[in-house]
């Protein structure tokens, strides 16, 4: 199996029943990719597969044949962070940071959809992405500030 | 405990009649998996042979004529909630689909898998029930078109043969001008998995009432004599739901007036 991760082609050993969670941790070292419930509840475990964000907990390596996936790892350009990632540093939107990776991904795909998101909108765009320790007030303001960067 | 992954078979099918060939020969469709992988990951996934329909291009689809319109079984949730036709004319559907699980969730899942899977608490069959829609299964041996309503036999029972492929489902378009009402109570408002989930249409004295979560399968009622008998489950109680259903029936009538 051939898949694409950040940009780079790799070609994968694995059984067709294999969770890309499994595959991007244990195969492809990629350990900014969190496992929480394992059954696509808490959003830990989001990447972004051709632009869509998805568990990928609920995905079996077969159903990524020529695929493009996004990991946190992929996100920044060099040492510059994203726009999104930055937000989240410079207005407290991490603690514990196991929910951060999927909170940012999720961040940036409700933006690919509404780049002007309300409220409401961001409520609802991260409603998959669970956070034990913020509240989420500092996530939704973080995000708030991503969108003016 | 964890499934042993490489005792699994997942074979990707290429388009429809390879997926029935592999039907007809003991595999089983995965489609978006936001259900088969959860049953998977907690070793619960009793068969072993799988075959992948996601690929196959001719089941996804939106497809408009002047009588109909025609989901193909892997339409996702996003594609409902981006679909003006039914937000337009289907506005049920679309509140279902926003109210599925989150957004990673509503790009994966399908709504032939959400039929399939025939959980009484998804939040999609009491939409579908009050728009009298009809699904199609197909088989090496053809299609054939039944009401949703007689679709659902008993809990996770349904009039579906192991080689035959839930393939579309077919909304007729004629409650465009009716009034219509969704409300879906959980635990939490987003996110959350049905205590109680309501649908309903209404023109004058007409009404088409549905209700997902309350019994072993999702119920439709064709007039305002609505009759349940709740279910204890892990999610609630019976009073409870009782209790909720009475409140939703209420809003409704009040909402529709």
């Amino acid at each position: 199996m051939r898949i694409k991760v950040n940009g780079i082609e790799h070609t994968i050993d694995a059984p067709p029943m294999s969770r890309l969670l499994d595959v991007l941790r244990d195969d492809l070292r990629l350990t900014g990719v969190k496992e929480g419930c394992g059954e696509g509840e808490c959003g830990a475990c989001s990447v972004l597969i051709d632009g869509e964000l998805t568990n990928s907990c609920l995905v079996p390596l077969l159903q990524l044949e020529g695929a493009s996936i996004i990991t946190i790892e992929g996100v920044a350009n060099h040492d510059q962070l994203h726009a999104v990632q930055q937000a989240f540093l410079d207005y407290g939107g991490a603690q514990c940071g196991i929910c951060t990776p999927g909170m940012i991904l999720a961040a940036m795909s409700l933006l690919e959809t509404h780049p002007n998101p309300t409220l409401e909108q961001i409520k609802e765009g991260l409603a998959g992405n669970l956070c034990r320790c913020t509240g989420y007030m500092r996530i939704f303001e973080a995000v708030v500030h991503a969108v003016r960067t | 405990m964890r499934s042993h992954v490489p005792s699994y078979e997942l074979v990707a099918a290429r388009d429809l009649p390879h997926a029935l060939q592999l039907l007809a020969e003991g595999f089983r469709p995965i489609a978006g998996g936001t259900d088969v992988m959860v049953l998977f990951e907690a070793g619960k996934l009793v068969h072993k042979r799988w075959t992948s329909i996601r690929e196959i291009p001719e089941l996804r689809f939106i497809d408009v004529t002047p009588d109909h319109v025609t989901l193909g079984a892997l339409t996702t949730y996003t594609d409902v909630r981006r679909s003006a036709i039914l937000a337009a004319e289907f506005p049920l559907m679309t509140a279902a689909a926003a109210l599925t699980g989150g957004i990673a969730t509503q790009n994966r899942g399908t709504i032939g898998g959400n039929i399939v899977n025939a959980s009484p608490a998804a939040d999609t069959p009491p939409a579908l029930l009050v728009y009298d829609a009809e699904v199609e299964l197909t088989s090496p041996r053809g299609s054939r078109r039944i009401p949703y309503t007689q679709f659902h036999k008993g809990y996770k029972v349904l009039d579906l043969a192991d080689d035959e492929l839930l393939t579309s489902i077919r909304l007729p378009r004629r409650f465009a001008s009716w009034k219509h009402f969704y409300r879906k109570v959980g635990t939490r408002r987003a996110q959350a998995i049905s205590k109680v989930c309501f649908a309903g249409l209404r023109r004058g004295d007409d009404m088409r009432i549905a209700l997902g979560s309350v019994g072993p399968v999702p119920m439709f009622f064709d007039s305002a004599n609505v009759l349940i008998a709740p279910i204890d489950d892990v999610r609630s109680t019976a009073r409870y739901r009782m209790q909720v259903a009475k409140n939703l029936m209420e809003e409704f009538l009040h909402d529709t007036a």
